[in-house]
């Protein structure tokens, strides 16, 4: 078990399986609200599904509208569990409280060093800190 | 406010706008006098709830504020391709919006009607266009606001201290020059397209400076640079050397600085610019014909409607369809011009726009627009192939029925 100082801008806790993508995405026009996968065509992790991942990328991109995207995942269950951004980003730190505070459904969002993060072991995020529970063998 | 003594919709608001500064690492807050909000477009049903939300919570704008275009032509319905239970969401986030005490403009170009901003005052405005035209031409002040963030600028009347509100931020970084063109270089609508296109795709987050762009022959070529910048790219403030308020000169818009850049445009990247916006070749039969995105200006009507042959000698071979703003559809109303533009066979679109929600007949065609902004967006949005021409190009091929270029 390894863990790492993060800052929260988004509270919350949530745990589950780490999903790192190669490069920033935009929710708007990246991912689909419906089914919580990756529909950019430019994006490397086109059809990876972010929902109940905890989803680590160097920050977000693009278009404003990334905020009702990633609120409408929340609302409709297909969402991220948590989000992990080497970078703050505004976007979707308000699509995350804009679901807690309409739906009461939270996903935390905390920025920190990422580098060494791979996709499938599991994470949790509490308390300013970003804990690896099933560490890379 | 966070604590509710302006009521439950602004301690809303005031919290999202704490949270917002807090990620860009806005030291402060600031007052605003003016926002624009893009939130009547329907996405989902959590646009609809965060608005009802804040009516319920007593909410109310406390600047003037206007609003974006919705899914839905509230003046001409009929023009709407969607079923009554489609509709009434996203007619009712609209109708959420008025409650608020916002400006039914429901236009994405307020800045040439409803509400124009002044040089230096502090707005927060969304959607990209507006946004663009704002800083850029008029020399107001804002950042790239949208989903939520608007909205919670204008019920509280206050935003982050941070970016494009503030001075340092606003000069130029890259600097964009025209070389090689001809001396007595034309200010043709598509000049103007093509270089704002090659802008925005290359300046990624930086603020261009472009140097060399002849005198536009009107705003409205501004207001399609930067369309077509903001659509190509994500670019919210742009200076035209000599011509934009921040730049009456090279080094006023770098102030003072070097370019930590230089890009040189040259005639054939604008020429393969606005080709690569074209999916299919001149000469192919047309569907349709869009114009006005941005929304159609009155001087924007004064040059279309003289390309038009007199009604009852020619009429169209495919429908023309030209989105404005209640505003300026009104004023064509009161100088009895509306009877003569739908009898040459035009189709008026308010409140929306025809590359966001379903009005155009045939989805399975080629449609040609003046448009930059157009062309970009609406194979992904509508799945039709596309055109782009000038004006005058647009209006020859509608009355041919497929696509034509006139030489002038």
């Amino acid at each position: 078990m390894s863990r790492r100082p993060v800052r929260c801008y988004a509270a919350g806790a949530a745990e589950g399986p780490a999903l790192v993508l190669a490069e920033p995405l935009s929710f708007w026009g990246g991912i689909d609200a419906a089914t919580g996968r990756v529909i950019d065509r430019s994006h490397p992790d086109l059809g990876a599904c972010v929902s109940g991942t905890i989803l680590v990328m160097p920050g977000g991109r693009g278009s404003s509208s990334s905020s009702s995207v990633l609120a409408e995942t929340l609302r409709r269950g297909t969402g991220p569990a948590g989000i992990v951004l080497a970078t703050p980003d505004p976007i979707l730190t308000v699509g995350a409280l804009v679901a807690e505070s309409l739906y009461g459904i939270q996903c935390p969002i905390v920025v920190g060093g990422i580098e060494g993060i791979r996709s499938g072991p599991r994470l949790w995020i509490e308390g300013g800190w970003l804990t690896t529970v099933q560490p890379a063998e | 406010m966070l604590a509710g003594e302006h009521g439950d919709a602004a301690a809303f608001a005031m919290r999202l706008i704490v949270a917002f500064a807090e990620s860009v690492d806005a030291p402060a807050l600031l007052d605003v006098s003016g926002a624009h909000i893009d939130g009547c477009l329907y996405h989902g049903q959590v646009n609809l709830d965060f608005v009802e939300r804040m009516v319920a919570g007593g909410g109310r704008v406390r600047v003037p504020t206007t609003l974006n275009v919705g899914a839905i032509d509230l003046i001409h319905p009929e023009l709407i391709r969607l079923s009554n239970p489609e509709q009434a969401p996203a007619r009712r986030l609209m109708r959420a919006h008025e409650e608020l005490g916002c400006i039914p403009s429901f236009t994405c170009a307020p800045y040439q009607t409803t509400f124009r901003p002044a040089f230096g005052q502090q707005i927060a405005w969304g959607e990209s266009n507006a946004i663009v035209f704002a800083n850029s031409v008029i020399g107001a002040r804002t950042n790239r606001y949208g989903d939520f963030i608007d909205l919670c600028c204008a019920l509280t009347g206050r935003a982050p201290a941070w970016g494009l509100h503030l001075d340092e931020p606003r000069r130029g970084q890259v600097l964009f020059r025209l070389t090689g063109f001809p001396a007595s270089l034309a200010a043709t609508d598509s000049l103007y397209v093509g270089v704002g296109l090659l802008v925005g795709s290359a300046a990624a987050d930086r603020v261009p400076v472009i140097e060399g762009l002849p005198p536009p022959a009107s705003e409205d070529q501004l207001k399609a640079l930067g369309a077509a910048a903001a659509s190509s790219g994500s670019v919210a403030l742009f200076h035209a050397v000599g011509i934009t308020p921040e730049a009456p000169t090279l080094s006023d818009a770098f102030g003072g600085a070097a370019p930590a850049a230089v890009v040189e445009i040259r005639p054939a990247d604008v020429t393969d610019a606005l080709a690569r916006l074209s999916t299919v070749a001149d000469g192919t039969p047309l569907t349709a014909v869009c114009l006005g995105t941005p929304h159609f200006s009155r001087a924007e009507w004064e040059r279309l409607l003289p390309l038009l042959p007199d009604p009852g000698t020619r009429r169209p071979r495919v429908p023309i369809y030209v989105n404005t703003d209640r505003a300026t559809l009104a004023r064509l109303e009161a100088d009895e011009r509306l009877d003569t533009i739908r009898e040459r066979g035009i189709l008026v679109v308010t409140d929306t726009c025809t590359y966001l929600t379903p009005i155009l007949e045939r989805l399975d065609g080629v449609v040609m627009t003046n448009s930059g902004k157009w062309a970009h967006y609406a194979p992904g949005n509508l799945g039709v192939q596309v055109a782009f021409g000038e004006l005058h190009d647009c209006v020859a091929s509608a009355f041919e029925g497929r696509i034509v270029r006139v030489t002038r």
